[in-house]
């Protein structure tokens, strides 16, 4: 009752809602830096996952990386990225930097992994027949491969999704900004309305993104395969 | 002797069905998996069960040791309803071999034989030299595979540690389904052998489920064929499932050679032999020549002095005058033990194209002639394979 | 970039937090898995009560962990509980799937076989079902051993009396130190490495039947993509 009734005053406070360390602006930080960290990593890695999927070239490689990127812990990554970020800026080095590159460190892995296992396990009878009809590699790629491996490649986008957003939270700890802030600043002062008020705002983020992934996973799927659709690994966010 | 294992009771069971039903979806009439199914199989006998695949065998099978209860009617062993009986003690002392071994992965092939001593508490040096006991009766060496897992085995092994294990506590019955229906005929036809040949010692009663009708005529003291739907087409000795099929069904499922299938199963000893006209070397010509004259077969069988024979005189070739010599004699023809199956005897006599077999006892000594004609005349389905006792 | 003479320095303090980390993460290990051991059971029998337990448990994992940390903080205060808790959710996810994959696993006709032959129920459970699903299970153990490891580096949130290793990045940040913030971090991944392969011995040496390499001939290589 007493978290309730806190949480529901942290959020009627108007200082709450203005100025740097408002709840807007830190939305916007999470948001925006998420969306555009993920945007770089689905660039980066995603072309890599589907090549690697359609020509079965480099798989141990991309598989045991990945497995990796998925081990290791995601503080423990910021801290190890902290000496050498610290050298380039002695300010951000200690607080943005490490965030953001662990951020697309961590993204990477699911995306590749999930890219790559979706378009591996496309019928190869099928890629067989698309050949045999005349289709070029590109075009088996781009219209048999993807349209079949979408759900299960949407399902490794989202998953980075959540990792991203968990490890901005994260970033909190190293002095970044966001909704973390919340939660580290809550602890650190005994601020129940406040930690409270963290909690629901990223899980109210948390849960948009994997809505809005579903939503969007469904739109894009062919009707065709609606039926059997793979669900996605989930994310592990956790770390 | 321990007395848990006296209740064993080590002597072979009776196995009896009464009216047995299975109906997998209870509410339904339809014909169901097994339709009143009746038959007995007196103990120490291999009774086969045998027919086209969905035909309810292996459900009949699993009835036997509760892994399935019927719907209707009773099985019995040795005269006791089975559903009075605990279903865990039950099954511990009938013997289970299945296709796919069911070896445990995790257990070394000691341990495997040994599972059932070791549940009914078997003390652990016991279940040890049981276990080796057991390898060495199917034939694995017990030092070579003892401590091995199953992964290290190769199919056949597999199987004949399957067998083992179903013999470890010495059961009164043991049910075998398809045991070596997932092996190449080679290694079949060996392991066909060696179960009978265990058998011939142990004298079990075995309650075997195959598809093939050649490993069911082979195996089976008594075969229980099959047809869909759970009914029992006939039950009866091979021979007389070959020589009397119940009906048009049996008669397609034994098959169109079945005339062939009983000469394997009847050997030289079930044929009424044609006594020979003998002589020895140095015997009057003249004499021999008279005899083998007054007899409708035209040769004259030369043997030594202790009655083995050494070769054949055509009449037309018998000097009128002098005594018979051995050099003169011409070759063999083959000679056929009394258990030599008829199959096997026709076969001989076509390779060496004649038309006359010697049968001679174990010491070698001519017992008389058979002739293709005579094989031919037994394979009929009113010849002597048809006496139900003859084949079994 | 380093300052190796801090390091050298404070090795005393390094095997005591190691301790600590090792300590929080089995406390939550050994937690997790029994109630996930438990849940896997009733999944198991209860076929339908799989997926909305595997559901919830795969939900709660995508909450960010320092979500989780934070949001105990007013209910529970600074305490064990408040850094254990987390660390037993997060593993549910694994541990359940690994072990009802686990006991799916075990080949159908090796349960025939021992129905056949009078195994009773819990008999059959413990003596032929577990022990045929320890492969997958361990490997769970392996995965959540790697996960809750590097969870503990966050526990230090909860103050200086916990975080394991993890206290090192807490505390090196605040003094703006990098050596010791990388220091920590090295350590708890290395600690997860080491633990990670002491858990591959322990499945070898419980699981004896699959280390020798299959001699029969029909035991053909598992396919290599999948492997
Ligand atoms: N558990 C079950 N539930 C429902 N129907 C079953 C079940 N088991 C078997 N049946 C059905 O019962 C019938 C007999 O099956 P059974 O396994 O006894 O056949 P079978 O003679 O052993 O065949 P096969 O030679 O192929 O092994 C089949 O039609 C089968 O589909
Ligand atoms: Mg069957």
């Amino acid at each position: 009752m007493d978290i309730v009734t806190k949480t529901i005053a942290w959020f009627g406070d108007p200082a709450n809602w203005s100025g740097q360390s408002g709840i807007p602006a830190r939305l916007a930080e999470h948001v925006g830096i998420s969306a555009i960290t993920l945007a770089l990593a689905i660039a980066i890695t995603l072309p890599i996952g589907l090549w690697i999927g359609h020509t079965g070239r480099g798989t141990r490689l991309a598989v045991g990386l990945a497995n990796l990127g998925r081990a290791v812990p995601t503080l423990a990554v910021m801290g190890i990225l902290v000496p050498f970020t610290a050298v380039i800026d002695p300010a951000l080095g200690f607080t943005t930097y490490p965030t953001i590159l662990a951020m697309l460190l961590l993204a990477a892995p699911s995306i590749l992994v999930n890219a790559y296992a979706g378009i591996h396990e496309v019928d190869r009878d099928l890629v067989e027949a698309a050949r045999g009809m005349g289709f070029r590699e590109w075009q088996i790629l781009g219209r048999v491969e993807l349209p079949v491996a979408l759900p299960v490649v949407l399902g490794g986008v989202r998953s980075a999704a959540v990792q991203v957003l968990a490890t901005a939270t994260l970033g909190a700890i190293f002095g970044f900004g966001g909704l973390g802030r919340f939660l580290v600043d809550g602890i650190a002062q005994r601020d129940t309305g406040q930690i409270w008020g963290g909690v629901v705002l990223v899980a109210a983020l948390v849960l948009s993104s994997e809505t809005g992934f579903a939503l969007l996973g469904r739109r894009l799927t062919s009707r065709g395969l609606r039926a059997g659709a793979a669900t996605a690994a989930t994310s592990p966010a956790g770390a | 002797m321990e007395p848990d294992e006296r209740a064993l009771g080590n002597a072979a069971a009776t196995v009896e069905f009464e009216h047995v039903t299975k109906r997998y979806d209870a509410g339904e009439n339809g014909p169901g998996a097994v339709n009143d199914l009746s038959f007995v199989v007196p103990a120490g006998k291999i009774c086969v069960l045998v027919g086209p695949s969905g035909c309810g065998k292996t459900t009949s099978l699993k009835m036997v040791n509760r892994l399935i209860e019927p719907t209707a009617g009773r099985i019995l062993i040795d005269g006791r309803d089975i559903s009075t009986e605990d279903p865990i003690g039950l099954r511990r002392r009938i013997g289970y071999v299945i296709q796919q071994t069911g070896l445990f992965p995790h257990q070394t092939i000691g341990e495997n034989i040994a599972v059932v001593p070791r549940l009914l508490g078997w003390p652990a040096s016991r279940q040890r030299e049981r276990a080796e006991e057991l390898l060495g009766i199917v034939g694995l060496d017990a030092a070579r595979y003892r401590d091995r897992y199953p992964s290290q085995l190769s199919g056949g092994e597999r199987q004949r540690v399957g067998v083992a294990r179903a013999l470890a506590a010495d059961p009164p019955l043991m049910l075998m389904d398809e045991p070596f229906g997932a092996v190449d005929p080679i290694v079949r036809e060996h392991l066909q052998n060696e179960l009978l040949r265990v058998q011939a010692d142990l004298a079990k009663t075995i309650l075997f489920v195959t598809h093939d009708i050649d490993e069911a005529i082979k195996m089976g003291d008594l075969v229980a064929v099959m047809q869909n739907g759970g009914r029992l087409a006939q039950f009866a000795p091979p021979a007389e499932l070959l020589a009397r099929p119940a009906s048009e069904f049996v008669a397609r499922f034994v098959g169109a050679d079945r005339g062939l299938k009983r000469m394997s199963l009847m050997r030289v000893r079930d044929l009424p032999l044609h006594a020979a006209v003998t002589a020895r070397p140095g015997d009057d010509a003249a004499d021999a020549l008279r005899r083998i004259t007054a007899d409708p077969f035209p040769y004259l069988l030369l043997v030594d002095r202790s009655g083995a024979p050494i070769g054949w005189f055509d009449e037309a070739e018998i000097p009128a005058t002098g005594t018979l010599s051995a050099d003169a004699a011409v070759s063999m023809s083959p000679l056929f033990a009394p258990e030599t199956t008829l199959k096997d005897a026709l076969s001989m006599l076509l390779d060496n194209e004649v038309q006359a077999g010697i049968a001679v006892d174990r010491g070698g000594r001519v017992l008389g002639l058979v002739t293709d004609g005579d094989i031919a005349a037994a394979a009929r389905p009113d010849g002597p394979a048809a006496r139900p006792d003859a084949g079994a | 970039m380093l300052d190796w003479g801090w390091l050298a320095d404070h090795l005393g303090a390094f095997a005591d937090r190691t301790v600590q980390h090792l300590y929080l993460a089995a406390v939550g290990l050994v937690v997790g898995f029994a109630i996930a051991f438990a849940l896997g059971l009733v999944a198991i029998r209860r076929r339908r009560s799989y997926p909305p337990i595997a559901g919830a448990a795969g939900i709660l994992y995508t909450i960010p962990s320092l979500v989780l940390f934070a949001a105990l903080v007013p209910i529970t205060g600074l305490s064990l509980l408040t850094a254990e808790v987390p660390l037993v959710i997060y593993t549910q996810v694994i541990f359940i799937r690994n072990i009802v994959a686990g006991f799916d696993a075990v080949p159908a006709d090796v349960l025939e076989a021992a129905d056949g032959m009078g195994y009773a129920r819990d008999q059959r459970l413990l003596r032929v079902e577990l022990p045929l699903a320890v492969p997958l299970i361990v490997a769970g153990l392996r995965v959540a051993s790697v996960s809750t490891i590097g969870l503990v580096t966050i526990t230090g949130t909860l103050g200086d009396r916990f975080g394991g290793l993890g206290f090192f990045i807490f505390e090196g940040y605040s003094r703006g130190f990098a050596t010791e913030i990388a220091a920590g971090a090295v350590g708890s991944m290395v600690l997860a490495l080491v633990v990670d392969a002491v858990l591959v011995r322990v499945q070898r040496f419980l699981t004896p039947w699959t280390r020798p390499p299959a001699l029969a001939a029909e035991r053909l290589p598992a396919d290599a993509a999948t492997s």
